[in-house]
């Protein structure tokens, strides 16, 4: 197992190598060039260029290239064009409320999904099937920003129970250790914290969650039905087991294996897709703080975030296939124990 | 008298008509006793044993007759009061023994949970049971085989655990569908030697499905012979093979190949199994009968006896189902 896990980090590599390769030239290619947007529409010629040279832009492209890989090895991703600040920093202080949202959100998205899609496959060709797949499909089909805006309008605005942006009240932020405010708050002990924390964390998930939650109810529902059909299900039953237990020990236990791929993949695709939800709920991540640096083209920032995305894809492919292993007992990765 | 069926009728819904997979169908089981329902793919015998356990899916149905147990009609008991009984007093091992193991549970799990759903043991006791239980079916180095996953045995072996698992609580009837259809003959043989040995030692009663006159011939006491979920001839063994007496009995003993056959080619009912959907009027084999006559397509024969042995057809009698 650890023989596998170390060749799949190895292979992080030739993925690293691409993803930087294509991001760099995207950002070259089809990115207006940042020292107006920088200096503003009066900067002079000289000033313009002046600044290029500062910032490296003037070199060769395969020079600007190496640097940039340099800098991913010594740990210097560059400075901001705009705040100054390095990117690593800018990234740090702001991807631990993306990583909280979206596990939040995929948490949500995998008891809800699985619990619809279960009952789904169980009571199939019932009201409750049709209602669970009527639910998936609003879920797949309402976009994302106006669930965002139509639950603030019901819980925050008419309801007045929960609040309608931001990761919670600044008086009330705990002690930072982690960054993530709800893991800090618990490490800190602090109660109050850790409700002000779900609080604001439940609106934004849900919003977020919503499209996940549909597609892994399908999946779960069409997983379920093929397991549910199988010989050992009914070996089950005539071993006298009730049915209850039929479902969720054997059925569920073999019907979810398909199921995890899909929550990884949805996770990931969370990680660096929350730009709607960050922007309607004024969530500090760090969807929304990119595509404001796309917009104003702060290479740096776009190169360093898109490579820490990559990253964090395929280490969650990676704890994917490890729980693989461990919830199917036909898959091994190491060739001794095959 | 251990398992009495009287005029069990299953059918299934369909989109295009209902199907009778089984048409008012009788007959009973003694203690200690092994009988064989055979017939082709479609006779009903499999729906015959997965309605005694009450695992007939969705869109199929019992809908008519009784199916008692030691006196208890188990048609008419609740879910519940049949969980306590499947596995314990009736169990039933499968025609595919690669698919009806859990992939994702040790072998000895799947086998302790039956052992803990009927009896009061601990985990400790329970698999010992189980240890005792791979033991008997013959499965070499039984503690640690146990740990095994499915996909680590072999069929045959596979088969061995399912026959393990369906005699955990030693049931007093065991319902044995194509139980070694799926595996070669030697492991057949093995099996059905098997099956042999444990109902003199456990004194248990078995219900074996086969399509395999073969099997039929080495393990049974008496035989039902079942076409288009009706039965068609009801004898015990000896006779069944020495005496048939449906033609349809005829056909399937003519069939078999034999040491001393001079025929060219092997003997083979003309036609097909008529779908269901459109059963013919009178007899239902009448289509493919070599000895059909004009009655035969338009009155269904009643089952009686002839001779010690029971036969429906109207060759031997001219009673008319539903007219005796």
């Amino acid at each position: 197992m650890l023989k596998y896990i170390i060749k799949r980090l190895l292979m992080l590599i030739p993925v690293l190598i691409g993803v930087s390769i294509i991001v760099f030239v995207i950002m070259r290619v089809f990115s207006p060039d940042p020292a107006p947007i920088v200096l503003g529409q009066h900067a002079t010629q000289d000033k313009i260029d002046a600044w290029r040279v500062a910032n490296g832009l003037n070199d060769p492209l395969y020079i600007q290239y190496l640097n940039f890989i340099k800098g991913i090895f010594t740990g210097d991703l560059g400075t901001s064009y705009y705040t100054k600040t390095p990117v690593l920093k800018e990234i740090l202080s702001r991807f631990p409320a993306t990583i909280e949202l979206a596990i939040a959100a995929i948490i949500l998205a995998s008891v809800f999904g699985i619990i619809i899609g279960t009952i789904s496959a169980v009571k199939k060709n019932t009201i409750f099937d049709s209602a669970g797949m009527v639910t998936a499909l609003i879920g797949v089909s309402m976009p994302i920003f106006w669930l965002g805006i139509i639950l603030i309008i019901i819980f925050s605005g008419t309801l007045h129970i929960l609040p309608s942006g931001s990761r919670g009240d600044p008086l009330m932020q705990p002690m930072k250790v982690t960054g993530f405010f709800l893991l800090d708050g618990i490490l800190t002990g602090n109660i109050q914290s850790i409700g002000d924390t779900l609080a604001h964390l439940i609106l934004p998930a849900s919003a977020l969650g919503m499209y996940s939650m549909a597609i892994i109810a399908r999946m779960t529902r069409s997983s379920m039905l093929e397991t549910l059909g199988q010989d050992y299900i009914r070996t089950a039953r005539a071993k006298g087991v009730s049915e209850g237990k039929v479902i969720r020990k054997h059925a569920l236990r073999n019907g979810l294996i398909p199921i995890v791929t899909v929550i990884g993949l949805q996770l990931g695709s969370l990680l660096g897709g929350a730009v709607l939800t960050e922007t309607v709920f004024s969530w500090p991540g760090i969807g929304s703080y990119t595509v404001d640096c796309i917009l104003k083209s702060d290479f740096p920032v776009v190169q360093g975030v898109v490579m820490l995305v990559a990253i964090t894809f395929v280490l969650i492919n990676l704890v994917v296939d490890i729980i693989y292993a461990m919830v199917d007992p036909r898959i091994k990765y190491s060739k001794k124990e095959a | 008298m251990l398992l009495e069926v009287k005029n069990l009728k299953t059918e299934f819904k369909l989109k295009k008509g209902v199907v009778n997979a089984v048409d008012d169908i009788s007959f009973s089981v003694d203690k200690g006793e092994i009988l064989a329902i055979v017939g082709e793919s479609g006779s009903g015998k499999s729906v015959t044993s997965l309605s005694i356990m009450g695992l007939i899916a969705e869109p199929g149905k019992v809908a008519g007759g009784e199916i008692l147990f030691k006196g208890t009609d188990l048609t008419k008991l609740p879910v519940s009061e049949l969980q306590k009984i499947r596995g314990d007093q009736i169990s039933m091992i499968f025609q595919e023994p690669m698919t009806s193991l859990n992939p994702v549970y040790r072998v000895k799990d799947q086998i302790m949970e039956s052992i803990m759903t009927h009896m009061k043991l601990s985990k400790e006791e329970a698999l010992k049971r189980t240890v005792e239980m791979l033991d008997l079916v013959g499965i070499p180095s039984p503690e640690k085989r146990a740990g095994d996953y499915p996909h680590q045995m072999s069929g045959g072996m596979r088969q061995r655990v399912m026959i393990a698992m369906a005699l955990a609580c030693h049931p007093e009837l065991l319902i044995a569908d194509e139980p070694t259809t799926a595996l070669d003959v030697t492991i057949q043989a093995q099996i059905l030697e098997l099956l042999y040995s444990l109902r003199e030692k456990l004194g248990m009663a078995v219900l074996l499905i086969t399509h395999d006159l073969g099997v039929v011939a080495e393990a049974a006491d008496r035989v039902i012979v079942m076409y288009c979920g009706k039965i068609v001839e009801e004898a015990d063994v000896k006779t069944l093979f020495t005496d048939p007496k449906h033609p349809y009995t005829v056909g399937l003993l003519e069939s078999i190949p034999k040491m001393d056959d001079e025929r060219e080619r092997l003997y083979m009912i003309k036609g097909m199994v008529p779908n269901p959907l459109k059963m013919p009027k009178g007899c239902s084999f009448s289509d493919r009968c070599e000895k059909c006559m004009e009655k035969c397509k338009e009155h269904i024969p009643a089952l009686i006896e002839v001779n010690g042995a029971k036969v429906r057809c109207f060759l031997y009698s001219d009673a008319e189902e539903g007219k005796v």
